[in-house]
């Protein structure tokens, strides 16, 4: 792989760019690797690019059903951040804020990380309680975040109206070190750097079955014929209930559709993240300009990759509210992800009732927040065969256990 | 935007009258049952992509609980039925393999 540098570009001005390589192959699929990861999102490329860089495991194919980083690693609303309420969510969420912050220059591939600050807007009395008992925790945890006042809001935010009259800014919770980054970047810098390490990554290939024998994986059944396998990753996001049914057990997993939007480009006009838990909006904006906004998940399963109406008007009502200037914008593209959702909103990394195999899913609305971590954890589990100490909270067990990480109070639909 | 039609009041309305309440037909498990049975009950689902036969209530109507039997990808209604049944009546049944032949149901 050749680097890409100033030099680069300069080189490359004096031969009509002509010496670009490929990003990454695309090679036929072997009958046989080591290890087969389902799923090239960000989670599933993050997990053969940390198998093979930390663990030397090279002999790994990531197959994927569309082409890599389609689902909702490229559906989300881009946002970072590490301020959660549980021990184990604040460990694994801050082990990738942190790996964030150092991506570009370990992928050699601008993954655009802009620690721009995330303010969660406590709109209600309980939410900031809530949000000071988060605080509180933060603190404990070791994750640097403070409270604002309404005063200090309106001055990172002049856009913003505080007094609502519905929804009154009564203070926020502040992460500085949280942020954006360009998500097709993370998929795209993850997939470059795994395939230069030599992993395959097959993709318009979908999974359509999964072989075993006496209780052990041995292989997948594909659109493009059987590949065998020592060890197999389902990181899969919404399909998780399918390749699991294919697997032979069943998740404590719902899979809803989350949908978001942008509104046509404007002259920068805010500069920090802003999430309205309460009313379910969220908004930052993009390099292009645009407003990027995140709504609400609907009620009920589905797999549509669209989204209910009455809640993106939900949203955009509620949000026109607290930031009177975007009445007028258009919007210029909605669409939505198909989230996979736990009862207590935390993910499950690690083994499955089916020896060899592994799973990482369950993120829900949060997904792409935790892609470099969760791909370390998950790495390092399937690599030694038991869960990593990242991983370990987050066992499908912890539901028969009782031993629930619960975030759906913290945070049960903004994340 | 979902069309359901409650089988009691018989008022057919948009889903903002309704609220989803998951899963229909689960079997409850409870005191005397396996660890494992009674954790199945609790926390796993099928979550097919597929046929979904799940609960709804139509809060802003008559209140009550009903079954609905939907498409999860096309969000095509197949029928509403009353919630007290243990499994989804034959008619049902036939308006789903009227359009979906090769359809099976998930045990």
């Amino acid at each position: 792989m050749r680097k890409y540098s100033a030099f680069a570009i300069a080189r490359e001005a004096f031969r009509h760019h002509s010496g670009w390589q490929r990003a990454w192959r695309s090679p036929e699929p072997k009958k046989s690797y080591q290890v087969v990861i389902v799923g090239a999102g960000g989670h599933g490329l993050a997990t053969a690019y940390y198998l093979a860089k930390n663990h030397g495991i090279r002999d790994i194919a990531v197959i994927e059903k569309g082409w890599l980083g389609g689902g909702n690693t490229g559906r989300n609303t881009t946002i970072i951040r590490s301020n959660y309420l549980q021990d184990e969510s604040a460990a694994i969420y801050e082990k990738a804020r942190g790996l964030y912050e150092g991506l570009s220059a370990e992928l050699n591939y601008n993954i655009m990380f802009s620690p721009r600050g995330v303010m969660m807007l406590a709109q209600t009395e309980h939410e900031l309680r809530g949000y000071h008992r988060i605080n509180q925790a933060n603190a404990i945890q070791g994750v640097a975040t403070e409270m604002l006042t309404p005063e200090q809001v309106k001055s990172k935010v002049p856009i913003m109206e505080i007094n609502g009259p519905r929804y009154p800014v009564l203070g926020a919770l502040w992460q500085a070190r949280g942020g954006t980054a360009r998500h097709d970047a993370v998929a795209w810098g993850y997939a470059r750097a795994a395939s230069d390490l030599g992993v395959d990554i097959i993709q318009q290939t979908e999974v359509t079955g999964i072989t075993q024998s006496g209780g052990q994986v041995t292989g997948v059944q594909t659109t493009r014929g059987d590949i065998s396998c020592k060890k197999l990753g389902i990181v899969v996001a919404g399909h998780s209930g399918v390749l699991a049914e294919m697997a032979g057990f069943r998740l404590p997993i719902e899979s809803v559709s989350l949908q978001a939007l942008v509104s046509e480009p404007i002259k920068p006009c805010i500069d920090v993240v802003v999430m309205a838990n309460t009313v379910h909006g969220y908004l930052s904006q993009s390099d292009k300009g645009e407003l990027v906004i995140g709504g609400g998940a609907d009620g009920y399963n589905n797999y549509t990759q669209r989204g209910s109406f009455h809640h993106v008007e939900e949203t955009v009502r509620a949000l026109i509210e607290t930031f009177p200037i975007i009445s007028r914008l258009k919007q210029l593209r909605q669409w939505g992800g198909i989230v996979d959702m736990t009862g207590d909103r935390s993910p499950i990394i690690g083994k499955t009732p089916l020896g060899g195999c592994f799973i990482n899913c369950g993120w829900g609305t949060g997904g792409f927040k935790s892609i470099p971590g969760s791909g370390w954890a998950l790495a390092a589990t399937m690599a030694s065969g038991e869960p990593d100490e990242l991983a370990a909270p987050f066992g499908l067990e912890r539901f028969a256990e009782g031993r629930f990480i619960d975030e759906s109070v913290a945070a049960g639909v903004a994340h | 935007m979902l069309l359901l039609t409650c089988p009691y009041c018989g008022v057919s309305a948009e889903e903002t009258e309704f609220h989803g309440g998951g899963e229909a037909h689960l079997k409850r498990h409870a005191d005397g049952s396996s660890d494992d049975a009674f954790t199945a009950y609790l926390f796993e689902r099928k979550n097919p992509k597929g046929i979904v036969f799940e609960r709804w209530r139509h809060v802003y109507g008559c209140g009550k609980w009903f079954h609905a039997a939907r498409c999860a990808v096309t969000l095509e209604v197949f029928g509403t039925y009353s919630a007290q049944t243990l499994k989804p009546p034959k008619s049902i049944i036939t308006s789903i393999k009227a359009k979906r032949p090769d359809w099976e149901e998930i045990s």
